[in-house]
């Protein structure tokens, strides 16, 4: 019973990095309805910006908003400079891009840092939390960040303009153009808040994986089948997906498949709802008249 | 009709009184009177590039042996290409060093997939294929590959001290082992089995593997736990070892902790994993620690030290990799020594396999590299460490051949 409780634990915790990762994933589907392949990188990339500030000198928070506010910016500039372009071109090219993105940004950072692994602080204490032995008080502490994250970004939605602005854009950019919201902004500013909430996700997760220029390539393809799995334009759902990926992975890893078709478990999920629910246990389902 | 060759010619030398050297001069391409040719492939840029180190530090050794004379007379040119540890890229620079450059023979090739993927090619076109950067096992095999040969202690040979330490100290222990399920991984787990021969199959408790593309092996490490094992032996590579390390801190499981050499690094490992959460950690050493305070004053190092500002100056000091590439090639420059004025790629081979108590002064005290022709594996022997805080702490005897 114990050993179930530690995986069901152990799983809320890595489920809790995927939820982050799809979140960001979630954001970007939103705005530009592509899944955005550099998203792990993106965060990889940003997290090394708040190592650099912190090993200045930096304390720590001062650099966590720092990086946020950063990498918004990249985000924005990145959407701007390199995806613009290709906008209307086949879905493809942009997948290319993607790709492309992906490549670049883990060779310029393994680059300039090494690929050796380096530690990254936690702003939660060493010690466990009350005493408890099964997860750290940084695993839990992530989860609840992403909850906090999660939250936010329904408040923003919901209840400010420009969230409602940036909603109508994505959903029927014809209609906002003529009432006079500027789309290709509202474009800019989901991939300026996607690449801000992978770097909370990046910094949250690299204290626990070690940051290393690859540390985001296995947690990717979980948060893939955490998005889909959750519904692809759902910002919750992910979130549930991202939880459910990972205690289904350990639970199954430990007790029924073993661990070396831990991996199986994300792809079998992915076809199987791709094929089965493809809009997610909590996605819109799209029904386009002809 | 070779065979008779030999005793002809040197009669016929000792009756023209030149000297026997001169007349036995032979050479396959690659080597001549003024120059051996050597090629090497090291991951210059890539994932593994932090190794990339060895091959300039081997570079700068040889320059060091050129400007004193050379060996036997000639000079040592080693043309070194980089592979980005990958193995695709690997085949093409090796074939390009054989037939392009021609090379006599090719030194130190790192990592275990890229030697794999020209381990064959090597054979057969029958080029030596030196003191692989590597610690597979299947480097020593002389009857199937008698080409290729590896330097280090290879991981079975290390899986099987850790499994004596076990039996002679603990030897009812629980024993849990977390693997990476490749050929590394595989090797060391096979190593430690036949280690524990008979008692592997009541000994080991729990073995969990992972995939190098897990973002974390705390599953694992709590399917270990629950085992109720006393004794871990950690087969990761370094960012899996020390998530594995702060994990069982972190849960307070605290079982006799063997880690794998192959993550020994106090920098890239254990620092990041906490040095506080590492201490009682036990792993094999083979060379000496040029960063620890207890070696400072040794003449290897002071040695090594001195040639390091002179020869490679902007190499750190810090790299183990420095120190170890350092070491290698002068077990190449003595097989070339060894090898006098018959460079032909059939007697290097030979004197490779005939080692006989040689010692690279980087070894720790009592180890000797010893090779034969049933024999491909030089280093054999380590030594058992124990982590205190700061640095690895030697105890015991040197233990394996």
């Amino acid at each position: 019973m114990d050993a179930l409780l530690h995986q069901i634990l152990a799983g809320l915790a890595t489920g809790g990095i995927y939820a982050s990762v799809a979140l960001a994933l979630v954001m970007i589907y939103q705005a530009t309805h592509l899944v955005n392949f550099a998203q792990g990188e993106m965060a990889m990339f940003s997290t090394y910006i708040a190592w650099t500030l912190i090993n200045a000198g930096m304390p720590y928070w001062g650099a966590f908003f720092l990086t946020v506010a950063f990498s918004f910016v990249f985000g924005v500039v990145i959407e701007r400079v390199v995806i613009r372009p290709v906008e209307n071109s086949p879905v493809l090219a942009v997948v290319v891009v993607f790709i492309a993105l992906l490549f670049i940004l883990n060779s310029i950072i393994g680059w300039i840092y090494t690929y050796t692994i380096k530690p990254f602080p936690s702003p939660f204490p060493e010690q466990p939390f009350f005493g408890n032995k099964l997860m750290s008080s940084h695993e839990m502490g992530a989860i609840g960040v992403t909850l906090v994250v999660l939250l936010l970004l329904y408040a923003f939605f919901r209840f400010t303009p420009l969230g409602l602005a940036m909603r109508a854009a994505a959903q029927n950019p014809e209609s906002s153009r003529l009432v006079g919201i500027r789309v290709g902004w509202m474009l800019a500013l989901g991939w300026g808040l996607a690449a801000a909430i992978g770097s909370v996700a990046g910094m949250m997760v690299a204290p626990i994986v070690f940051l290393d220029p690859n540390m985001m390539g296995g947690v990717l393809l979980y948060a893939f089948a955490a998005a889909l799995v959750g519904g692809i334009d759902s910002p919750g759902g992910a979130v549930f997906g991202g939880f459910l990926v990972g205690v289904l992975e350990n639970v199954l890893g430990a007790f029924v498949i073993g661990n070396e078709l831990k991996l199986a478990v994300a792809l079998v999920l992915i076809i199987g709802v791709l094929t089965v629910r493809p809009s997610g246990f909590f996605g819109k389902v799209h029904v386009t008249r002809v | 009709m070779k065979r008779m060759l030999v005793p002809i010619a040197a009669l016929l030398s000792a009756a023209l009184a030149s000297s026997a050297a001169l007349a036995q001069k032979k050479y396959d391409q690659g080597a001549s009177d003024k120059e051996i040719l050597v090629g090497n492939i090291n991951p210059y840029s890539g994932p593994a590039s932090a190794y990339g180190t060895i091959g300039r530090t081997i570079a700068a050794y040889f320059k060091k042996v050129n400007e004193e004379g050379g060996v036997n007379g000639r000079q040592i040119n080693m043309i070194s290409y980089d592979d980005g540890y990958s193995p695709p890229k690997t085949v093409e620079m090796a074939r390009k060093l054989v037939e392009q450059d021609k090379v006599l023979l090719i030194f130190q090739s790192l990592g275990t997939p890229p030697n794999s993927a020209i381990h064959k090619y090597m054979n057969a076109k029958k080029v030596p294929h030196l003191f692989v950067a590597t610690g597979a096992t299947k480097w020593n095999d002389p009857k199937t590959f008698p080409w290729t040969m590896g330097w280090q202690p290879n991981y079975q040979t290390e899986a099987k001290i850790y499994a004596q330490h076990i039996l002679k100290e603990k030897p009812n222990a629980k024993i849990a082992v977390l693997y990476q399920n490749d050929d590394y991984g595989k090797d060391y787990l096979q190593g430690f089995k036949d280690g524990l021969g008979a008692k592997a199959k009541t000994m080991i408790v729990k073995e969990a593997s992972y995939e190098v593309s897990d973002p974390t092996v705390d599953s694992q490490m709590a399917q270990l736990q629950a085992s109720g094992a006393d004794t871990f032996f950690n087969i990761t590579i370094p960012k899996f070892a020390a998530q594995a390390i702060r994990r069982a801190w972190d849960s307070g499981w605290k079982p006799v902790h063997y880690l794998n050499n192959v993550s020994g690094s106090i920098g890239s490992t254990l620092k990041p994993a906490g040095l506080d959460k590492s201490v009682g950690l036990i792993t094999t050493l083979y060379l000496k620690d040029q960063n620890d305070k207890a070696w400072a004053n040794d003449p290897a190092v002071v040695e090594w030290t001195a040639f390091m500002k002179k020869y490679y100056p902007d190499g750190s000091l810090l790299a183990t990799e420095n120190f170890y590439g350092w070491n290698v090639a002068q077990t190449l420059v003595q097989v070339l020594k060894q090898s006098g004025n018959d460079l032909t790629r059939a007697n290097v081979m030979k004197q490779a396999a005939s080692l006989k108590g040689f010692v690279v002064p980087g070894l720790l005290p009592g180890i000797k590299i010893n090779t034969s022709a049933s024999d491909f594996a030089p280093i054999e022997s380590v030594q058992l460490a124990r982590f205190n805080g700061t640095d690895w702490v030697r105890f015991g005897e040197i233990m394996g051949k």
